[in-house]
């Protein structure tokens, strides 16, 4: 009883030292968790500066899902108002024998029209079927009106190839860079060489 | 009797001195002559396991092999020793409705991981099989070669390492020269390996090679960005396999793999498992998915999926 009289101030002391290193401590450096070598997780004191970062599920940067690179047009092509300024819009139904004839429709022919994706007045600009004009960087908006499902498979990373870094900048292709909007069915490729076999040369 | 018995061990003793010292002049003899790789020999003959390693000796394990690599091919490699990222395990889906066949993938992962080119490894294989049999191996082909793919009524599925959470290549080893590391990717020390194929035995998957020559690798095709547990190149003699570009995906930012970038159809997916935001993770919970011979119960981080 004695003992312990004597020694409780030492002790709140002590304890009141130590919390203040450690709240001290705590303000520049974090607990770091890494697996060492051995595949032990080890958690280590790290200051600012030498801390790694770890994968954070939560605070993550919002990514701009919609990067994309430039619509693959024909060269030459685009703007498309340096031509059409000069012509008069004609909305009739036609064969097209001067220009754009390289141009055969395989996507629902004979229920579309040019003018339903293109916008009849002012060139550079696609149109919805709202009426509203999109850009050609954003002609997903347009696939996506009839091909919902791939769209939202699109948005999410599942239809349509990500490049670039899988937990950080990613870039998508636009549906154009796959499937010719005219034609987009996704053609034959040759394939490359099967691998040799065993036995056979190379080895 | 008893005399004569300790005059012998006497000798004995004797002799086993000298025959020790004489080995050790001669081992000396051997090592000594000033042929400049013998130091490096030597290191790398008694270097540890991977993982038994201390930070120095790790740090003079990667200077000998990128000087080893940078003298060889003529250019600065580096070997990267980067280890897993906290709160990532990951995960690979592939849409087999996508899949052309096209093999543009087995070629991808042959430039970015060093595989020798002759005698040939490549760690994809792309099998083509038919869409009335479904996935049925007795049925599976892969030395197809038409003019164009896809043909009618095939369908095509590329198999490479399925990065098992119970891999049976690991637990087969005797000398534990590969395992699983903490972000799911099974990996193998080419410096413990000692080339017994129990692991090509063991995985189902046929998804691990060995290298029987010594790996042909044009200098120029060599990508210098290794990683010590990933592409570095390989001697003869040991076992390797795809470890979804280890080199790539382990950095922050991490690219995709080699074999995701180059499929001309998006029919491969990566990302974290343990991000429930991730592609993977959207595809495993609204696609029909399956895993490879799941009645092994390897339980394979490797997705086959259905979009359509």
């Amino acid at each position: 009883m004695k003992i312990l009289r004597f020694a409780s101030p030492k002790l709140v002391l002590l304890t009141l030292v130590s919390i203040f290193f450690l709240s001290a401590a705590s303000a520049y450096a974090a607990r770091v968790k890494e697996f060492n070598r051995s595949g032990q997780l080890i958690v280590t004191e790290k200051s600012a500066a030498e801390q790694q970062p770890v994968y954070d599920i939560k605070n993550r940067p919002k990514e701009n899902i919609f990067a994309v690179p430039r619509p693959p047009f024909s060269e030459g092509v685009f703007p498309c108002s340096q031509c059409h300024k000069y012509l008069k819009p004609n909305p009739k139904q036609r064969v097209l024998t001067e220009h754009h004839t390289e141009i055969v429709l395989h996507h629902a022919e004979g229920q579309r029209w040019c003018t339903d994706c293109h916008n009849l007045v002012n060139r550079d600009k696609l149109r919805l079927v709202s009426g509203d004009l999109v850009d050609f960087t954003e002609s997903y908006r347009l696939c996506g009106q009839c091909h919902g499902d791939k769209f939202r498979d699109w948005k999410v990373g599942v239809h349509g190839k990500r490049t670039g870094n899988w937990n950080g900048d990613k870039q998508y292709l636009l549906c154009v860079h796959c499937h010719n909007p005219h034609d987009p069915k996704f053609k034959a490729l040759k394939p490359l060489p099967p691998p040799n076999r065993p036995g056979k040369a190379g080895h | 009797m008893s005399d004569n018995k300790k005059c012998d061990d006497h000798v004995l003793h004797k002799s086993r001195r000298k025959v020790l010292k004489g080995l050790a002049a001669g081992i000396g003899l051997i090592v000594m002559p000033g042929r400049d790789a013998s130091a490096s020999v030597w290191e790398e003959f008694f270097q540890k396991h991977f993982r038994e390693l201390s930070k120095d000796e790790l740090k003079s394990v990667i200077a000998r092999l990128e000087k080893e690599h940078s003298k060889k091919f003529g250019k600065q490699v580096t070997v990267k020793t980067t280890p897993p990222i906290e709160g990532v395990k990951y995960g690979y889906g592939l849409d087999l409705s996508r899949c052309i066949g096209c093999r543009r993938c087995v070629y991808a992962c042959v430039d970015e991981n060093n595989q020798s080119r002759s005698p040939q490894i490549q760690w994809i294989r792309v099998m083509q099989l038919d869409k009335e049999k479904g996935v049925d191996l007795s049925y599976a082909e892969h030395y197809y070669n038409p003019a164009t793919v896809p043909e009618k009524g095939r369908f095509y599925m590329p198999v490479q390492c399925q990065q098992c959470e119970k891999p049976p290549c690991t637990k087969v080893c005797p000398v534990q020269a590969t395992w699983k590391e903490n972000d799911g990717i099974v990996v193998v020390d080419y410096n413990w390996c000692i080339g017994c194929r129990y692991c090509m035995a063991a995985c189902p998957y046929g998804a691990r090679h060995f290298n029987w020559g010594k790996p042909e690798l044009p200098a120029s095709e060599m990508n210098p960005s290794t990683h010590y547990l990933g592409n570095r190149p390989r001697p003869k003699g040991v076992v390797e396999k795809c470890t979804f570009c280890i080199q790539r995906t382990r950095e922050q930012p991490g690219r995709y793999p080699a074999c995701e970038e180059a499929c001309p159809v998006g029919a491969r997916k990566f990302g974290n498992l343990l991000d429930p935001e991730s592609e993977i993770r959207y595809l495993i919970e609204n696609k029909r998915v399956f895993i490879f011979k799941e009645e092994l119960n390897t339980q394979p981080k490797f997705f086959y999926f259905y979009a359509t």
